[in-house]
């Protein structure tokens, strides 16, 4: 009974994701000949072996591990709408936490392509299981992020799927089933991108990361990024598909943005203090970043974007005015974007690696390949969370139902009626 | 209580997972051979028994891919030893027959890309371990260049390896004997280790190597200087084929001035231990507390 | 010790011997056996053997007695003219010269300072009369070149002059070996970024 139930759901979301508007079909088509760019060139790169990319022995992790870092923390910036709608039961932002969740679903599925198509042996991924291979825990950062990134994943994809089949089925989700998970994916929200923090925190070897401060900025700076993508693609949903969102969740999200990213900032200046002041020989990096160094200055006007645009994104979002008025509110949400990118990606992993152990500089510079693949896992990334929300919008704004679709006999709604 | 339905969205994770491994899968021919070899297990893991069968598959995958009878080794570490390096700063003249005695030993990529286990860089007199200020391309005509030093860097084979603390597969271990080996068979690529070294000890094969056929060395350890695979991780390992049957590494033996030394730091009476009593040695990064077996010194 | 014991022992088996003839010669039989054997001794301690190769000599210019052996033996400190000038001393040639290493009456065996003749296959002696550390380096195997088993085979020795010029030890600069290739460039160093 239950699997014909379970069937007959399925085939129902099948129908809606294959039908939609002309938009919604340029929009995949787009989304999946992108993806299939990147796999012709990971084909290549897997070919040719990683060699492919620009990455060598100075600079051994770039783009695809920039992405991931970026990526983590917009996963865990989900629990910034977890909080206000769950604990705070913050009335317009509860109606949507369940779509800002599948969105932190989307993300983690990013992260974890992302990772795989940095590993070097792909087809070896069965090492790290453990019982069959050997999964250095608790020794390994890396061992502890294969988990805890699989945990959130699942964590984000059990609780609003459960809650979604339960619109579906007009039924009231179990509390003590679903509370205990919903909690639980705060801390763990914080946890997968302390874990991702303390990846590179633990590294002696390279003293641009070895740095205390490194976790807290990572929080910091995903808590600006992750909620001004949510921001975004709210507005997107809400003019699709005429979703209720209200405008008090997207200006409570600023607010909170700012309050972030004051803290993001403060830590930079922490950092940068600490760096200048003493002078000592591990300046080196941060000088790179924003000066040059000994005639290498790649990255200088990108790092001083990246300041300007998280500074005006900062007073965008702190006087209530500008927040309070979505253009405004759109620009400063693609300013912090952008600046938190440049900031996490070739503002954080490129200066860890330059300059590297033994002095010498190579200024790493992402080649057209691995533009493609990560532009090919963001689509990827991009087109999971488009499914997501087909199926998930038309359940939330109470569309999509059971009994809608369902012509039940009598027999079945005696016995509906008897189980409720 | 209603249970998790599979849904459209959970066929189409896994789809796209199951495609790009299917597509990292698909870079093995469905051999009996290649079969075996990706379920291999880990060295560490394996029977004696077992070693033997691997030993035989990959002499026989070697004489198939170089045309060449590789003898593999898989002598394990000699009880009561513990190897350490020395190194006289003050002989070094940066001539980096070193690195190509280390580079005719140990079968690494010649070109696309080019591995060196051996790094030798050359520091101006006066801040002697300033590492920013080091020079890895100088190419003059003579060496040494007066007011220069110069300082060769390999893996430092720590007792303390922050590249084994970090790998997730426990791919790289330490040896009874103080050696950090890799098992390229089951490396998956992902580089934490080159980043968690603090002296560029590591480096990766981005490609396939490439080795000239007629400069193979066919004398190898399986955890040593075997040929290797692309996109798996390699290092020094104070030659392993050549250590454990009492032999001095290629590189000690390559330098012209004496200025490498090497022994059993449990021997009372090996060279090393006299270097150790009787010179001002130090390791590089101490600080760092990795506990190096690379000992620096000033003979003269 | 050993004399003391030597005597003691004499004593004891000349004082059986009753007839005074007997006596004297024993003692005088005694005496020649007790020089004889510190004449064997050769009056100083004997440097220990180490595994050497042979040495390095010129093509042809060993045995130097083959032209020596007739010659007349000037000591007196001069330039060479006639032969050997193909030979630089540059190595404490202010306070030396041939003669204060090459043995004068044997061209076969190298001189020590204290006057005893070496042969060539030992003359890491000589070098270590005045390089002391260098030479107890050597000894135990830290100093030079090595090669070969370190333990569990036959350990290899150089001699001094296999590596060092004995008339002008200094090291010439020479070519270094080519720099490793730029990370981006696989095929060749090309100059770049």
């Amino acid at each position: 009974m239950a699997d014909m139930e379970a069937w007959r759901f399925f085939k129902q979301t099948l129908v809606l994701v294959a039908k939609g508007r002309p938009i919604y079909y340029l929009w995949c088509a787009l989304l999946l000949f992108i993806m299939a760019v990147g796999l012709w060139f990971y084909t290549k790169q897997m070919e040719q072996g990683l060699i492919f990319t620009s990455m060598r022995n100075e600079v051994s992790w770039g783009l695809y591990i920039a992405n991931f870092t970026y990526l983590v923390g917009v996963a865990a910036a989900a629990v910034l709408l977890v909080i206000p709608a769950y604990i705070y039961h913050f009335g317009p932002i509860k109606e949507i936490v369940v779509l800002g969740e599948l969105f932190a679903a989307s993300s983690i599925v990013m992260a974890l392509l992302f990772v795989t198509v940095d590993l070097g042996r792909p087809e070896r991924f069965w090492h790290l299981i453990p019982g069959i291979g050997i999964l250095a825990f608790p020794n390994s950062l890396l061992a502890w992020d294969v988990i805890v990134l699989n945990g959130y994943f699942f964590l984000n994809v059990i609780v609003p799927v459960y809650i979604l089949v339960n619109s579906y089925y007009e039924k009231e989700p179990n509390a003590k089933f679903i509370v205990p998970l919903i909690l639980l994916s705060i801390p763990w929200a914080v946890g997968i991108h302390t874990v991702t923090a303390f990846l590179y925190n633990g590294l002696a070897a390279r003293p641009f990361w070895n740095a205390s401060i490194l976790a807290p900025r990572f929080l910091a700076s995903a808590f600006c990024s992750g909620p001004a993508i949510i921001i975004i693609i709210f507005q997107v949903i809400r003019k699709i598909s005429q979703i209720k969102i209200a405008n008090e969740a997207l200006f409570k999200i600023a607010e909170l943005i700012a309050y972030a990213m004051f803290l993001n900032l403060f830590l930079l200046g922490a950092e940068v203090f600490k760096e200048y002041y003493s002078n000592t020989i591990h300046l080196a990096p941060l000088e790179y970043l924003y000066q040059g160094l000994r005639g290498h200055h790649a990255l200088v006007p990108w790092m001083w974007l990246s300041l300007a645009f998280n500074v005006t994104a900062f007073v965008l979002f702190l006087i209530p005015r500008t927040r309070k008025n979505i253009p405004t509110l759109n620009v400063g949400a693609f300013l912090i974007i952008i600046g938190v990118w440049i900031e996490k990606g070739p503002g954080f992993v490129a200066p860890g690696f330059i300059p590297d152990p033994l002095g010498e500089i190579y200024e790493y510079f992402p080649n057209f390949a691995e533009l493609a693949i990560s532009l090919g896992v963001w689509a990827c990334g991009l087109l999971v969370f488009t499914l997501f929300m087909k199926v998930a919008i038309p359940i939330v704004r109470g569309d999509f139902i059971h009994s809608k679709h369902v012509k039940i006999g009598p027999r079945k709604k005696r016995a509906q009626l008897r189980d409720m | 209580m209603a249970d998790k339905r599979f849904t459209r969205r959970d066929f189409l994770k896994i789809a796209s997972v199951a495609t790009l491994s299917g597509v990292g899968l698909s870079g093995i021919s469905c051999k009996k051979a290649d079969l075996e070899e990706f379920l291999q297990k880990h060295y560490l893991e394996m029977t004696d028994e077992e070693k033997k069968q691997t030993i035989k598959r990959l002499e026989e995958k070697y004489l198939k891919k170089y045309g060449k009878k590789f003898t593999i080794s898989t002598q394990g570490a000699k009880p009561g030893t513990l190897w350490g390096y020395g190194l006289d700063l003050s002989r070094c003249i940066g001539c980096r027959r070193c690195v190509y005695g280390c580079v005719k030993e140990n079968n690494p990529s010649r070109y696309n890309p080019q591995l060196h286990w051996i790094r030798v860089v050359r520091l101006p007199e006066g801040s002697l371990i300033n590492l920013e200020k080091t020079e890895h391309y100088y190419n003059p005509p003579l060496v040494p260049e007066p007011g220069y030093v110069y300082m060769p860097v390999q893996c430092q084979h720590c007792e303390n390896p922050p590249c084994v603390k970090v790998c997730p597969v426990r791919a790289t271990w330490k040896e009874p004997d103080g050696l950090v080996v890799v098992d390229y068979n089951w490396c998956i690529g992902c580089r934490y280790c080159i980043a968690a070294c603090p002296y560029k000890g590591r480096v990766f094969n981005w490609a396939e190597p490439n080795i000239p056929p007629e400069e193979l060395n066919t004398a190898v350890h399986y955890l040593g200087n075997r040929p290797r695979y692309k996109n798996v991780v390699d290092k020094c390992t104070f030659c392993v084929q050549r250590v454990r049957q009492g032999r001095y590494p290629a590189c000690v033996e390559a330098c012209p001035t004496g200025t490498r030394k090497f022994g059993n730091l449990l021997d009372p009476n090996s060279e090393i231990r006299y270097l150790i009593d009787h010179k001002r040695v130090f390791r590089l990064k101490e600080d760092l507390n990795t506990e190096p077996k690379f000992y620096y010194f000033f003979g003269l | 010790m050993l004399f003391g014991a030597c005597v003691l022992i004499l004593f004891k088996i000349t004082s059986v011997l009753q007839n005074k003839p007997m006596r004297r010669a024993a003692l005088l039989s005694f005496f020649v056996i007790l020089s004889v054997f510190c004449w064997s001794l050769d009056g100083r301690g004997k440097e220990e053997d180490f595994p050497v190769p042979r040495p390095p000599f010129s093509e042809g210019i060993f045995p130097c007695s083959s032209c020596h052996a007739g010659m007349e033996v000037n000591t007196k400190r001069r330039e060479l003219k006639e032969e050997h000038t193909n030979i630089q001393l540059k190595h404490g040639s202010i306070s030396r010269w041939c003669l204060d290493c090459h043995d004068a009456a044997n061209r076969d065996m190298l001189r020590l300072v204290n006057g005893d003749r070496i042969d060539f296959s030992h003359s890491y002696e000589l070098c270590g009369q005045c390089h002391g550390p260098t030479y107890r380096d050597w000894k135990v195997g830290v100093h030079g070149k090595r090669i070969g088993y370190f333990e569990g085979g036959p350990r290899t020795y150089f001699l001094c002059v296999n590596c060092h010029n004995p008339h002008d030890p200094k090291f010439k600069p020479i070519k270094p070996e080519p720099p490793p290739f730029k990370p981006l460039y696989r095929y060749n160093p090309a100059a770049g970024k």
